[in-house]
């Protein structure tokens, strides 16, 4: 059976079924995304003073991505437009291009998340922070303490190993101490806090965590939607795969329908790169 | 943009390259503000929202190909930018529903 309008436009909407169906599907994208963003208007504007992390994300690092999107945007469309003029060879190239920005957007990305999962906060028995990223974490013998072993990762209070059970001596970051929390979470821009390794004994310590999703409600929201943002790179890197490859057989017979596709697959992408644009400024530079 | 053709693709290319422009230069544009020396945060945060929103725009009018749209396309989209708004703006008129959460000593 012939699927109708996949190739003409239908007379009553102008414009052929997929891509109709592709507008539908972005408008309720968009809604999607608008309950985040306004779940993150909501927690920014409740938070308490001093509570909401600033400076924390790497300015270059979102900058560099905000380019790297920019740039597929504009090599997928390149892909498309080579479909229009029939030229395979050109497609395949622009579309190469958009798969390996993506997966360097993708990587970068990874880049950013492992640095947050190493980057730990010490809340001390007297009140005050010790906040940088993690060195190392002596563990003793609960039994015999000239047992230690030094591990480069957190392992909790306590672990056990051989039968033997370590518990936390002290743990060593690289960082800067802090009075308070307003110090580390909204520091004067052009300010660095001069960075030394700093052991706490397990004695001092009264709660430590790294920043993950469930640090404070900023890394909740940062993480949340820029998961789900990376989620959707990587849903439309997979297609526009399939395109460039196993997918592309379709241009030898039916080459405008699989012009269509790779129009319909470049409006989702160039609504990534859409979302791309509010998520970078809001959560790095504001 | 279904008048694409070898003679134009090239006057094509060279737009696409434009708005990338656009948008790379805005990119910038809002870094330099995050660090401008402004003292009203929240004067600094509109600032780079419009920014943004001009960004946005480039990359949906003429990446998106919006302008040269069938208009079904855009009574889809403006009912969508209605929904938008009204779920940003009634959820934002939230925030007046509780009193302020002070700060944990």
């Amino acid at each position: 059976m012939e699927i109708p309008y996949a190739v003409k436009p239908r007379p009553d909407t102008g414009v052929y079924n997929a891509k109709l169906g592709m507008w539908l599907f972005l408008a309720s994208e968009v809604m999607l995304f608008g309950g985040f963003f306004s779940a993150y208007i909501l927690l920014r504007v409740g938070a308490p003073d001093g509570t909401w992390t600033r400076g924390l994300l790497s300015v270059p690092l979102g900058t560099l991505n905000t380019c790297i999107l920019a740039l597929s945007a504009v090599t997928t469309l390149l892909a498309w437009a080579a479909c229009k003029v029939r030229d395979l060879g050109k497609f395949k190239f622009y579309h190469a291009c958009t798969i390996l920005l993506a997966l360097t957007f993708l990587g970068i990305k990874a880049y950013e998340y492992s640095d947050k999962f190493h980057h730990y906060q010490v809340l001390k028995t007297d009140g005050t922070y010790v906040d940088g990223h993690f060195v190392d974490a002596r563990y003793v013998d609960a039994t015999d303490p000239q047992q230690e072993r030094v591990l480069h990762g957190f392992k909790g209070k306590s672990f056990k190993e051989g039968g033997k059970q370590f518990n936390l001596a002290s743990v060593t970051l690289n960082g800067f101490e802090a009075e308070t929390l307003k110090e580390i979470n909204e520091p004067m821009r052009g300010h660095k806090h001069e960075h030394k390794d700093v052991a706490v004994p397990a004695a001092d310590i009264r709660k430590i965590g790294n920043y993950g999703p469930a640090h404070n409600t900023f890394t909740a929201i940062y993480f949340t939607m820029t998961g789900l943002h990376a989620l959707h790179i990587l849903g439309g890197v997979l297609v526009i795969a399939y395109f460039w490859g196993p997918g592309s057989r379709m241009w030898h017979t039916e080459p405008e329908r699989f012009t269509n596709r790779i129009e319909v697959s470049g409006l989702f992408w160039h609504f990534v790169d859409l979302v791309w644009i509010f998520l970078f400024p809001l959560l790095y530079l504001t | 943009m279904d008048d694409l053709t070898p003679s134009n693709i090239s006057a094509y290319t060279k737009r696409c390259f434009l708005v990338l422009l656009g948008v790379l230069c805005g990119t910038l544009a809002m870094v330099a503000a995050s660090f401008a020396p402004l003292n009203s945060h929240g004067l600094k945060i509109a600032l780079i929202l419009a920014v943004a929103a001009v960004n946005a725009t480039l990359v949906a009018t003429f990446l998106m190909h919006i302008v040269t749209e069938r208009k079904f396309v855009l009574i889809v989209l403006g009912f969508t930018v209605i929904f938008f708004v009204a779920l940003l703006g009634l959820s934002s008129l939230g925030q007046f529903d509780h009193p302020r959460i002070v700060a944990p000593k």
